[in-house]
């Protein structure tokens, strides 16, 4: 029952994401392809926090990683755009192996305070090498060449056929995030988050998986971060900086840490109220703060927490309006 | 390299420490005590900057008594800020602690630019301290030299409070071990409160007397030094006055010589050196090991 409906809403998803990629004006579409890049940069990032309860400060490093490894490679050796996204991506992942196995030596505050440290090291390289990176100017001119397939190529150039790369990298990702949260792997995780204490006693190395989690969403960002690059065209210093990694924990809070959909709902919610406000008001801010306020002390379970345990409600109710027994609940 | 330019580096490096300590030495007392890591303990400085300067103004100009009104006003919102939001998550994770502290980054920001505007504010003089003094045939801002006194006078102070007070004691136990505190008497969650109270006054002091040092007041100034306070209050050990106060001092001397020598690699040393105390002495240089 709730796998069927999990798979009609995804259904929906992929229906209204291509939608507007064929109908929307050249805005809407924009904004769509960043809802989605930072659904991409949140969906990897919740792996760690809300599989194993780390809080990272350093994932705007890797998202940078991507960007940077993407600017450089399309800038100085080849144009093509995949090869640059892959050449992103392996940096951002080579980088999440480095920094991590330092990192997940320590837990709690002690392992948000090393990536804080590491992220801010790489974020001050950037901001100094000026010579590779273009220090605060950051990577500017980046070309969004024709991705050529052998025979036929497609021209990224137009924002409607960029976008369409985007959705396959989303559903990619998704499918990828979701195999990988099913997995036995996945499931030790969850198992870390419940009670590392025991997981540990069964023999289970918590510093391996802790570090798998890190390298895959240090992954994921870097695939975020080259796919931003070649949104905007250019790759920005900021993009390493510790308060960009606040980001995908934020729009992971708002959809729900604990739910698989809560980053990509948050990150739509979080970039579409930010237009929204921006237009009435210079303070956008000031209300995201106290929307963020108001989910810490009352709403934790995120917007797609609140949404399905009330749907549980519902459905449990009508349940009893049946005249099954409650104690089967517990039983199937 | 002679004689003269290393002790002006070093005048320079000690004005920065104890400059990052004022507002280091609240923020590591509240971890110390009440285990949060303060985001918006930067915002208290930036507030405590902005209603000093403000405060100054109303006061025909006098600094002094600036800075004695515009940190009570900060103390009001860091009390807000305990009583009815914080004190409601110090039993979830550790992510929504950090992220309500940080939730308070962003209000106070936007804040500050809806009351003060978002440009920058120029500081005023403080009479008698806006000089230069001549030390070995240079100038040296006087006002740096007040701050080098500064410092290690709040540091004593502190020193006096927590070790040699009643209150310092009930701080110590409570911060120990809450459950056995509150069990032979210890209100813990009002001495929270009061603790986390005096914390802010410690960053909006630190905010009032940044007034001249910094020179401008900008909406963005609390994250900046936030991190440089999270990196000395880590250094030391988190939670540690004492090492926070070395802390300081350390930071203060490698950026005033590392911006002298090797300004490319001036931020990358703070954050490897950083990285390097967490990776091997987590408890810092006075903390026991666990």
């Amino acid at each position: 029952m709730q796998a069927k409906w999990n798979l009609l809403l995804l259904g929906l998803f992929i229906a209204i994401l291509i939608l507007i990629g064929l109908l929307a004006g050249r805005f809407t579409v924009y904004l769509t392809s960043r809802v989605m890049i930072l659904s991409i940069f949140a969906l990897g990032y919740n792996l760690l926090l809300g599989r194993t309860g780390l809080l990272s400060f350093g994932h705007a490093a890797f998202y940078a990683a991507g960007a940077y490894g993407l600017g450089l490679f399309s800038l100085h050796v080849n144009p093509h755009p995949l090869a640059g996204i892959a050449v992103g991506v392996a940096f951002a992942c080579l980088l999440a192996l480095v920094i991590g196995f330092f990192c997940v030596r320590h837990t709690e505050i002690y392992f948000a305070m090393l990536t804080l440290a590491f992220g801010m090291m790489v974020f001050s390289l950037i901001w100094n090498l000026r010579d590779i990176t273009g220090g605060d100017d950051g990577l500017v001119g980046i070309p969004r060449a024709p991705i050529s397939l052998g025979i036929f190529s497609i021209p990224i150039n137009k924002p409607q056929y960029f976008y369409f790369l985007i959705v396959a990298f989303l559903m990619l990702s998704i499918v990828l995030i979701h195999r990988i949260r099913h997995s036995p792997f996945g499931l030790v995780l969850s198992g870390i988050r419940e009670n590392d204490k025991r997981v540990e006693f069964a023999g289970v190395s918590l510093k391996n998986y802790r570090l798998g989690a890190f390298i895959i969403s240090g992954t994921f960002a870097g695939l975020a971060g080259a796919l931003g690059t070649l949104l905007e065209r250019n790759a920005n210093p900021f993009g390493a900086h510790w308060s960009h990694s606040a980001e995908p924990v934020l729009v992971s809070l708002i959809g729900g840490i604990q739910t698989f959909s809560g980053p990509i709902v948050g990150s739509a919610i979080f970039i579409i109220l930010r237009e929204i406000i921006e237009r009435f008001t210079q303070n956008w801010m000031l209300w995201f703060a106290i929307i963020l306020l108001l989910i810490i002390m009352g709403f934790r379970g995120g917007v797609v927490g609140g949404l399905s345990s009330l749907s549980a409600k519902l459905f449990s109710h009508r349940r009893t309006v049946d005249g099954l027994p409650k104690k089967n609940e517990h039983r199937k | 390299m002679n004689l003269e330019s290393i002790v002006h580096i070093c005048l320079a490096g000690l004005s920065t420490g104890m400059f990052i300590w004022l507002v280091a030495s609240g923020l590591t007392l509240i971890f110390g005590v009440l285990g949060v890591l303060n985001f918006a303990h930067g915002s208290f400085y930036m507030l405590g900057a902005y209603c000093c300067f403000s405060a100054l103004s109303l006061m025909g100009e006098n600094f002094w008594l600036g800075l004695i009104i515009g940190p009570l006003i900060v103390c009001a919102v860091g009390f807000i800020v305990e009583r009815f939001f914080l004190r409601y998550v110090y039993h979830l994770e550790l992510p929504y602690q950090l992220l309500l502290t940080f939730a308070f980054v962003l209000l106070f920001d936007d804040l500050v630019k809806i009351v003060w505007g978002a440009g920058s504010l120029g500081s005023p003089t403080v009479p008698g301290l806006s000089g230069s003094v001549p030390i070995l045939g240079r100038n040296f801002p006087t006002y740096n030299l007040f701050i080098i006194i500064i410092g290690p006078i709040v540091a004593l102070g502190l020193w006096g409070l927590i070790e040699k007070t009643w209150w310092g004691r009930i701080i110590r136990a409570a911060s120990s071990d809450r459950e056995m505190a509150s069990a032979i008497g210890v209100k813990v969650p009002s001495l929270f409160t009061a603790v986390f109270v005096f914390g802010t006054w410690l960053g909006a002091m630190g905010g009032g007397l940044a007034v001249p040092y910094v020179g401008l007041l900008t909406p963005g100034m609390g994250e900046a030094i936030i991190i440089e306070a999270f990196v000395v209050a880590v250094i030391g050990g988190l939670g540690s006055l004492k090492g926070a106060f070395l802390g300081a001092l350390i930071i203060g001397l490698l950026s005033s010589f590392g911006t002298r020598y090797i300004p490319t690699f001036d931020m990358f040393l703070t954050f490897i050196l950083m990285a390097v105390i967490l990776l091997w002495r987590p408890q810092g240089f006075f903390g026991e090991a666990s």
